[in-house]
């Protein structure tokens, strides 16, 4: 366990030296969070309009000699068989973030990752583009999957965005409704 | 206290925020979704099926059964559909 913190504190050095380097997405119109959970473990918490640049986030995570394990999950807009022109992603400004940070952190404190990103955009978003990236690492991808997996169940159930359908005809579809299966894959961490 | 309304339930009001003082006897949020509904054909129609309205008060999740005493913010919305 000693062993496992230790890594976890050099990487977070490691990373917080690389995320200098890194301009962050969309940075004006970026929302950041803590920069550091638990142990030190950086955690890339944004909220954004901005596109997401998968490859600038997992660079940062990856960076370091510790990782051996990257998962990163990247949800997309779907054009619904072309009748999908885009989705309105709306949010509850400041409440996002605190609810993402938190799920991130409750992450953190259950498995042995060493580094995580969630970040969600709002507004209008096409098909092909990105809604959502969750990514985690770890030393093992054990825990790097369990991790991601966990954050994104739970960003889909907690983190306060709607979705609502702009249709290629030109009007403006229906709120998306929830999903069972959405709660039904958070609840299986409850009984953990 | 401010209230603040998202996706339909904002949309069925009519307006995103407001501000209110509550009648005595209105506790928990279960009370004030009670009150609400009855403030109007918009408050009765985004109210229609409380047991399905999310409630966060001050940015936190919170039940029906949550007290209301200290809140600065309460947020009334849907169940939530990001990711």
């Amino acid at each position: 366990m000693a062993e496992t913190r230790d890594s976890a504190d050099l990487a977070a050095t490691m990373y917080d030296g690389g995320r200098e380097a890194v301009p962050a997405s969309g940075a004006s119109a970026a929302i950041k969070g803590e920069n550091a959970g638990p142990g030190g473990i950086p955690i890339d918490i944004r909220v954004t309009s901005e596109r997401i640049d998968a490859g600038a986030v997992t660079s940062v995570l990856a960076g370091s000699g510790a990782v051996g394990a990257l998962v990163t999950f990247t949800g997309y807009c779907r054009d619904e068989g072309g009748r999908l022109k885009a989705l309105e992603l709306e949010h509850y400004p400041g409440m996002a973030e605190r609810q993402i940070e938190k799920i991130a952190r409750e992450a953190v404190t259950r498995w042995p990752i060493l580094g995580c990103a969630a970040i969600h955009r709002y507004g209008l978003i096409a098909p092909g583009e990105e809604i959502v990236l969750v990514a985690c690492s770890s030393a093992h991808r054990g825990a790097a999957f369990e991790a991601a997996s966990f954050l994104m169940d739970f960003m889909k159930t907690s983190a306060p965005f709607w979705k609502r359908e702009h249709l290629v005809d030109g009007t403006i579809g229906g709120w998306v409704e929830t999903k069972d299966t959405d709660d039904a894959a958070t609840d299986r961490w409850h009984r953990l | 206290m401010k209230l603040a309304y998202f996706a339909w339930v904002r949309e069925r009001i009519g307006i995103a925020e407001e501000e209110v003082a509550l009648p005595a006897g209105v506790v928990t949020v279960g009370d004030l979704l009670y009150w609400l509904k009855g403030r109007g054909e918009t408050y009765d129609a985004a109210l229609q099926a409380p047991e399905i309205i999310r409630v966060a008060i001050d940015h936190e999740h919170v039940d029906h059964s949550e007290p209301l005493a200290g809140a600065r913010e309460v947020a009334i919305f849907p169940p939530m559909t990001g990711g």
